[in-house]
């Protein structure tokens, strides 16, 4: 675990790899490629998503040298490789299809691209055996394409285009044709090889979970933009549209219109919430550095935990400033500001984290002491905003909202797991009443469908932790929906 | 499938009786001992060895084999060539009258083709003989070929060239190493299309040749003029033979190679097995 987090696109001194620059690209009248501008870094595993038709395949094309920009220029290694035929390019790629030669063996595939240089037998023997390995192919080596599986033939084509060495390889919906169980056990294998080989990869792919699950940094793109690029984490916690949260992953998008919050809320001022407020819990003592452990516990939260030019934003208490500078520092040097933070997590959510979600409280009663770390009133932060979602209702509170949003019609990204349900009133700044609708019980989660009072609906998950053939929520229910004042993403419209 | 019923029997015995009825009569009166064609004096094969010992008739042969081989040959490489544009090249202004015209002759006269033939080959000043008739079997030969390569390469997947491309061959070798492997099999038949179309062609080839290359049609009909004689059954059996041989050929080399193709192509489709 202990290395640095790979992450040169934050470091100014480091050269790109590709960049693309203003690159348009026309097919007569229809524009694939609309002004992009982008850098990907060597040995970076580099994700283009987006839906079909977004212009992903176009940039790898371009990439490989199949298409020409129309305008603007694609720089590898600092050279503009426009008009580069495709067999001159130290780029190489696997297709979608594979493209396997149908009358060459397995070993003659591998060895095609090596033969074209003109490299000695021996030499190009000793590498396609090196690539057998590697893709553990050695058994089919003698074997025509359509004689080995699936799974085994995308190796195949992983495996030639591997075998120049390229400075780039790029991947086109390398997986999509693998069935799920095979896909996930071959996304391993190729963050696996990548690490290995340490060649940049570029992926295009459709498919959500496999560009965050593969790849270092993922490009978000639609109808040729791109619209962001960040790291998975962020592109999912931190999207900065609608269109990219609601493109990945499963999200409620609250609309609504923003009003600023006071800096220093008081307990009447939360009344707002008015009749359906949470009526709060006995005030347990909430031993402050309780959750201090668990915020230092990654290098991640370590990393976001503070920026300190914005006065909202958490800071690190006296016991993650000690485990930084005694325990984290050496290991994994010293945290350095980021660009784009993730909103930190706030202390209810903290509570929340290790507190049955579905519980009802009468349940809880029964089994355990009343909640440990109930929400203290005052550990609800001051400032950002209150988005009024739809008349008669309470509004919604989101303290990570930019103040100066007021007035604006905002919507609120709320990934479904951030929202928790159940069958009484639930002690959360956040709040609403509503009625199942649908269960989506996949095993290991529960999706709720909940239908608010104004009509419009909500998902809330919950993760099964325990085995239990009878949930206690069904439908037609009535409860609670609950979610805390940071868990959503406030974007404007 | 329902079984034949007396219907299904007679039109299929009338129907091929009509169509093979002549050529069986054909090679039947070939092994004919009697000169006289119609009357049957019994079995024999000494037309055969009387043909074989007929140098006219040697000649002609030679000239029709050298002539299917060159103009099929010529005409399996340009047509592959002119397939693979129109399939390759994509849109480019009049695509639609290139493809038009390499087709046009397939349904042309032959008549109009032969006599065209003649009249460029005079206005050029070309002496006629073996060379006019590879040309000119070339020129019709050469649609077959391109109209079998093309339905081929129309359903070839264009990612296999650009994976060529890709590992660093030119186009040329794309094509020598990937492309033309695997079209091979249409390419053969096509091949052996041009070949047996160019062995019977009487029509053509009787407007575009000179002296000294006499085609083996052209021969028969010219010895038919004097009157049909056992030897010219015989020969004619001959020719049936080779063409069958050549026509099934094909059919079973495209036949594998479409089971192939369906084969691979289902791999294609990537079933994870």
């Amino acid at each position: 675990m202990a290395q640095t987090v790979f992450a040169p696109w934050e470091d100014p001194e480091e050269k790109p790899l590709i960049e693309f620059r203003n690159v348009t690209k026309r097919f007569g009248e229809f524009v694939a490629i609309d002004d992009l501008s982008l850098a990907i870094y060597s040995k970076e595993f580099f994700a283009l998503l987006g839906p079909s038709g977004c212009g992903k395949t176009t940039m790898m094309r371009m990439l490989a040298g199949f298409e020409d920009p129309s305008e603007g220029a694609i720089l590898l290694d600092g050279r503009d490789i426009s008009g580069v035929p495709p067999n001159r390019r130290a780029v190489n790629m696997m297709f979608q299809s594979y493209a396997l030669f149908p009358h060459l063996s397995v070993w003659d595939n591998i060895a095609f691209g090596l033969k074209r240089e003109g490299q000695p037998k021996d030499k190009i023997a000793a590498r396609v055996d090196e690539m057998l390995r590697l893709t553990r192919l050695n058994k089919f080596a003698t074997r025509k394409p359509h004689q080995i599986s699936g799974g085994q033939r995308q190796r195949v084509a992983l495996a030639r285009s591997l075998a120049k060495a390229p400075k780039l390889l790029l991947l086109d919906e390398p997986l999509g044709a693998l069935d799920r169980k095979l896909r996930e056990e071959t996304q391993f294998e190729l963050m696996d090889i990548q690490e290995k080989t340490g060649t940049t990869f570029v992926i295009v792919t459709h498919d959500q979970e496999e560009a965050m699950t593969v790849a270092s940094r993922v490009a978000v793109m639609d109808e040729g933009r791109i619209v962001q690029v960040a790291t998975p984490s962020v592109i999912y916690e931190a999207p900065i549209s609608v269109y990219v949260a609601d493109f990945i992953g499963d999200v409620n998008l609250v609309r609504g219109t923003a009003r600023a919050r006071p800096e220093t809320p008081s307990v009447a001022a939360e009344a707002v919430a008015g009749p359906t407020a949470p009526e709060p819990a006995a005030a347990a003592a909430v031993a402050p550095n309780l959750a201090a452990p668990e915020q230092t516990a990654s290098e991640r939260s370590a990393a976001e935990a503070a920026l300190p030019v914005d006065p909202r934003a958490p800071q690190p208490n006296a016991l993650g400033e000690w485990l930084h500078d005694k325990v984290l520092f050496p290991i994994l040097g010293r945290r350095k500001p980021q660009q784009k933070l993730l909103p930190a997590p706030s202390p209810q959510e903290r509570a929340t984290s290790d507190r049955p979600q579905t519980a009802p409280p009468r349940d809880a009663a029964q089994a355990k002491p009343a909640p440990a770390h109930a929400d203290d009133p005052d550990a609800l932060a001051g400032g950002g905003i209150v988005i009024d979602w739809a008349e008669g209702q309470p509004p919604v509170i989101a303290t990570n909202g930019d103040a100066a949003l007021d007035g604006k019609p905002v919507v609120l990204a709320l990934r479904p797991e951030k929202v928790s349900i159940g069958k009484a009133a639930l002690d959360m700044p956040n709040t609403l009443r509503g009625k199942v609708i649908d269960i989506a019980y996949l095993g290991n989660i529960s999706t709720y469908h909940v239908q608010l009072a104004d009509g419009s609906m909500i998902k809330a998950q919950t993760a099964n932790t325990r085995r239990l053939s009878r949930r206690d929520i069904t439908w037609e229910d009535e409860v609670w929906v609950g979610f805390s004042a940071t868990a959503g993403v406030v974007l404007e419209e | 499938m329902r079984g034949f019923s007396w219907f299904n029997v007679t039109s299929l015995t009338l129907g091929f009786a009509f169509l093979y009825l002549p050529m069986i009569l054909l090679v039947f009166y070939s092994f004919n001992e009697s000169r006289l064609v119609t009357v049957w004096a019994g079995f024999s094969t000494k037309w055969y060895g009387e043909l074989l010992r007929d140098a006219e008739f040697l000649d002609a042969a030679w000239v029709t084999l050298k002539v299917a081989v060159l103009s099929s040959t010529i005409a399996t490489v340009l047509g592959t060539m002119a397939a693979h544009v129109l399939i390759r090249a994509g849109r480019f202004p009049g695509r639609t009258l290139f493809s038009g015209m390499i087709y046009a002759p397939l349904v042309m006269p032959e008549v109009i083709t032969g006599l065209s033939l003649l009249l460029l080959f005079i206005g050029l000043n070309i002496d006629r003989g073996v060379f006019t008739v590879v040309l000119a079997h070339t020129t019709f030969s050469m649609c077959y070929v391109s109209v079998v390569v093309s339905s081929r390469l129309a359903t070839f997947d264009r990612a296999l060239e650009e994976a060529a491309l890709d590992l660093g061959a030119s186009p040329f070798q794309a094509f020598r190493l990937v492309t033309l492997p695997i079209i091979a099999p249409a390419v053969i038949s096509g091949w052996l299309l041009a070949f047996t179309l160019s062995l019977d062609d009487l029509v053509i080839a009787s407007f575009t040749t000179g002296p000294g290359a006499t085609t083996l049609p052209i021969k028969i009909f010219s010895a038919v003029r004097l009157g049909v004689s056992p030897q010219i059954n015989a020969l004619s059996t001959l020719m049936i033979a080779i063409v069958a041989v050549g026509v099934i050929t094909a059919s079973l080399i495209s036949k594998r190679g479409a089971i192939r193709q369906a084969r691979e192509e289902q791999a294609g489709l990537r079933a994870t097995g």
